[in-house]
């Protein structure tokens, strides 16, 4: 249980930063892309015996670093990159199962996860790459925030912002392999996107977006995991139904819907800033 | 003395698979205000883009503020070269403020790990109060019209402390008050800072009048240029838009009303 909750709030940071990205560069499905790319790269590992683990983070950290470059050069939308590296990492992961005459029950454990099973080592590594994503946010933070707003501006006033999205990309590749095992394929994908979506929803603040996402991230973890004792249910499932709902409220009670009277003074939220 | 801040020798620069520029050259010098005309698809843009060191060189030589131009060297240089581009699409809840948005204009010349200090605040506070946005420094972007959008724009460039000012159309679907706003705006500036500025338009009524230098460009290269009487003659606009004589009379007789 002790492993449980810090793992929820490891997997819970690191999962809820990336999300601002991937809110922000509208590239949703970026999760599942990763996340099947990580499947396909266990396979692989365990096809030709050697770490899953290893398979699944060079699997997913060459998806990464595809997915830039491809939609540079097509002039794609980087939504349709993902798309593109999505269904191929599909495609690889069918194959190796087909090729595999064994069991496939390590490479779908990656795939599900399991957040009570957790071993020390699954923890150092989320711990490792949640520490190194909130340290190169923090040093790099006006860099990603001018490459979040607009990369053309950010090009034109000399940052290197193609470098600095690529960079983006690759720290998405990382969390989500480091993540897998902990937390599993279907539920990493709402703990990416739901908390982001959230603070979205509250902030006119790019600093307090982060915040208030990482925020989200751990409380829908700690509040799945109690439920999910509580109630004796899988904690998978508490923490994605916890995670919606903490975004639905947030969508509901939004200030950024609200119609300013003409008494108050002019958005008062954005005073944040 | 005068300085020659901008050398372009028979550029010729591509635009995704066509070729923009068809060997161009152009001299410009320090604290010139020069007014690009041309149909769209000219290579006005791409000539802008050529200058901050953003276009595809195939052959030439590009020489802005004594850096020669290479692919992937661009980066230093633009630091010194504010762009300011046509509107952009700029989502409605973009969490950022106009106040942060200027200061990204500063971004470049801190580099990499530096944080913006007062002194930067107090600059990006200055540059807003001159383009008279001041009073909307804590509003997200997202929320300002078109025209309010273009000054912050200006103003990110003007944060920038840059040695040359570039304007891709920054007047093009502005409304009336808007657009002479914009380039009165862009004016003063010129007047006050004597910054070079390199200014581009397909609309004659949005092109300043402090321009000292009119390039007419036609189909990828430069058509003439010369001063601005000499240059904005119905007979010069006939050709490069490829309009008959008459046509030009009188649309110019029906903008001079306005």
């Amino acid at each position: 249980m002790q492993n449980a909750i810090l793992s929820a709030f490891l997997g819970g940071i690191a999962c809820s930063t990336i999300g601002v990205f991937v809110v922000l560069l509208h590239m949703p499905f970026i999760g599942v892309c990763m996340a099947h790319a990580a499947f396909a790269g266990a396979l692989l590992g365990l096809l030709l015996n050697f770490d899953p683990l290893i398979g699944a983070f060079v699997l997913s950290l060459v998806s990464a670093a595809i997915i830039g470059p491809l939609a540079d050069r097509g002039e794609l939308n980087p939504e349709t990159s993902v798309g593109v590296i999505f269904s191929l990492m599909l495609g690889l992961a069918f194959l190796f199962m087909g090729l595999m005459s064994t069991t496939k029950s390590g490479a779908l454990e990656l795939l599900w996860g399991s957040i009570l099973t957790n071993t020390r080592s699954d923890i150092v590594l989320l711990g490792i790459v949640a520490a190194v994503v909130v340290i190169l946010v923090l040093i790099f933070y006006k860099e990603i925030q001018a490459t979040l707003f607009n990369r053309n501006i950010a090009l034109s006033v000399g940052i290197p912002s193609t470098l600095i999205l690529y960079g983006i990309l690759f720290m998405t590749g990382a969390t989500i392999t480091a993540s897998l095992r902990s937390i599993g394929g279907l539920l990493i994908f709402s703990l990416i996107l739901n908390p982001a979506a959230a603070a979205y929803q509250l902030t006119y603040s790019m600093k307090r977006m982060f915040l208030l996402s990482a925020a989200f991230g751990v409380i829908s973890g700690w509040i799945g995991l109690l439920f999910s004792y509580i109630f004796n249910i899988p904690s998978g499932a508490t923490i994605v139904v916890t995670s919606s709902i903490i975004f639905g409220l947030a969508a509901l009670f939004s200030p950024k819907k609200r119609v300013k009277s003409w008494q108050a003074p002019p958005i008062t939220e954005a005073k944040n800033g | 003395m005068e300085h020659t801040v901008v050398d372009i020798q028979n550029a010729v620069v591509s635009y995704r698979e066509d070729i923009a520029l068809r060997g161009v050259s152009l001299k410009v010098t320090d604290g010139e205000f020069v007014g690009i005309i041309g149909p769209n698809g000219a290579g006005k843009t791409t000539i802008l883009t050529t200058v901050n060191g953003m276009g595809k060189l195939l052959s030439g030589r590009v020489c802005v503020l004594d850096h020669y131009l290479k692919p992937g060297n661009g980066h230093y240089l633009r630091r010194k070269v504010g762009y300011v581009a046509q509107i952009q699409n700029i989502e409605p809840r973009m969490p950022i403020t106009v106040r942060e948005v200027v200061m990204i204009g500063r971004y470049g010349i801190l580099g990499l790990l530096k944080r913006p200090g007062k002194n930067d605040w107090k600059i990006v506070d200055e540059v807003l109060e001159l383009v008279g946005m001041a009073h909307l420094v804590d509003r997200p972007i997202g929320h300002l019209s078109g025209g309010e959008q273009q000054r912050v724009a200006i103003a990110r460039c003007l944060a920038q402390e840059p040695q040359i000012f570039l304007l891709d159309e920054p007047t093009a679907s502005l409304d009336w008050k808007a657009q002479s706003d914009v380039l009165q705006l862009v004016k003063l500036i010129h007047n006050s800072r004597h910054l070079t500025t390199l200014f581009v338009t397909h609309d004659l009524g949005a092109l300043p009048l402090a321009c000292s230098r009119v390039v007419l460009m036609k189909d990828g290269l430069i058509w003439a240029h010369g001063s601005p009487d000499e240059m904005l003659t119905d007979d010069n606009l006939s050709k490069i838009y490829d309009i008959p004589i008459h046509e030009v009379k009188r649309r110019r007789e029906e903008a001079a009303k306005v």
